[in-house]
């Protein structure tokens, strides 16, 4: 497999003010190289305004089989949500 | 093919050049749709297609306006004739592999936004609206097929001897671009467009540059095939291609989408 090229993650800002997000992957030689593809294979159709691309072996993420620990602790803590607080009116929309 | 005598005659024939390059190059790029060696390429070159396409909508259309015989841009590429294309000889040799394509997008699109460029000064007002629209699209492909040279040129030792070997076949289709004619001096008079020797300076320093860092070396002859922007003699390769890209119009006359 050596001949391929590597794999990159593509993030796509549709307008000025939104984040980037992630839009798919693609493969290319290198990072200028990914951005044009991006543009080739992402943007024909007006969607961006800004192109990031990240190799996907920088991406360190977390494993499905540590869900357990990881996320089930915060099901039962409905106080972390911030709908026990009365909002004095004067504040206005949060 | 007559000799333009009067301004319209020139202007309709100038803009059949610039159409009849984008599209016949347009139709080539197109052809590789499906079948390139991986699919951002695939996409990036039916982009390009699908640009020059556009760029060739805008050309004969005006082609057709300024010709004033009640004929639109499908017209005028659907129902001419081989001897009626005006495009020059390096936009209809056959693709040949993914290194040719490449070199010979690259050695179009540097000609091509040179050009582009002086004729968004051009005198006439829809000739500088519609260089200003493609110019953009032009400095894209520009960017994209000089890269993918010098990747290639500049790569693998098989990747170094097939750039090396397009570049030798397609040097000689080079000059054609920078020829003039009575067409050409009758432009430069009403300031419509430039002359293209004018060009050159600007496209040697660019080309020399590019494939200088692609580590190709440029072949040492002026020799240039002509005939394509005049209409005197096109190769054998564009009744070929025309056959593919008419036979619907041909077939089944007045069919619409």
């Amino acid at each position: 497999m050596k001949n391929e090229w590597p794999l990159w993650e593509i993030f796509i800002r549709g307008q000025h003010g939104m984040s980037h997000r992630h839009v798919g992957s693609l493969h290319a030689p290198d990072a200028e190289m990914a951005i044009k593809n991006a543009r080739d294979v992402y943007t024909r159709r007006n969607e961006g305004v800004s192109i990031w691309v990240v190799e996907a072996n920088h991406i360190s993420a977390s494993s499905p089989s540590d869900k357990g620990p990881l996320y089930e602790p915060s099901e039962s803590k409905v106080y972390r949500h911030p709908t026990f607080f009365d909002i004095p009116e004067e504040v206005g929309a949060m | 093919m007559a000799t333009p005598v009067n301004k319209e005659d020139a202007f309709s024939q100038f803009l059949l050049r610039m159409g009849d390059n984008t599209l016949i190059l347009g139709h080539r790029v197109s052809e590789w749709c499906g079948h390139a060696p991986v699919l951002e390429e695939d996409i990036a070159l039916a982009n390009t297609a699908l640009d020059l396409i556009g760029q060739t909508q805008m050309w004969l259309g005006l082609a057709a306006e300024v010709q004033g015989e009640g004929k639109s841009a499908d017209d005028l590429a659907f129902l001419r004739d081989a001897w009626d294309f005006r495009n020059v000889l390096l936009c209809e040799v056959p693709n040949g592999d993914f290194g040719r394509t490449l070199m010979r997008q690259f050695l179009f699109d540097a000609w091509h936004s040179i050009q582009l460029g002086r004729l968004m000064k051009s005198s006439d007002e829809r000739v500088a609206a519609i260089a200003e629209k493609a110019s953009k699209e032009v400095a894209y492909h520009l960017e994209r097929s000089a890269d993918t040279v010098v990747g290639l040129g500049d790569g693998t030792e098989e990747s170094h001897r097939r750039m090396q070997e397009a570049l030798d076949y397609l040097w000689p289709y080079v000059g054609e671009m920078f020829q003039s004619d009575e067409a050409d001096a009758e432009m430069v008079k009403a300031g419509i467009a430039p002359d293209p020797a004018s060009l050159r300076e600007e496209y040697d320093v660019l080309v020399s540059r590019i494939l200088g860092d692609a580590t190709l070396i440029i072949p040492d002859s002026s020799f240039a095939h002509k005939g394509g922007r005049t209409g005197a003699m096109h190769t054998e390769h564009l009744g070929h291609l025309l056959t593919q890209m008419q036979w619907l119009q041909r077939a089944y006359p007045g069919a619409k989408w």
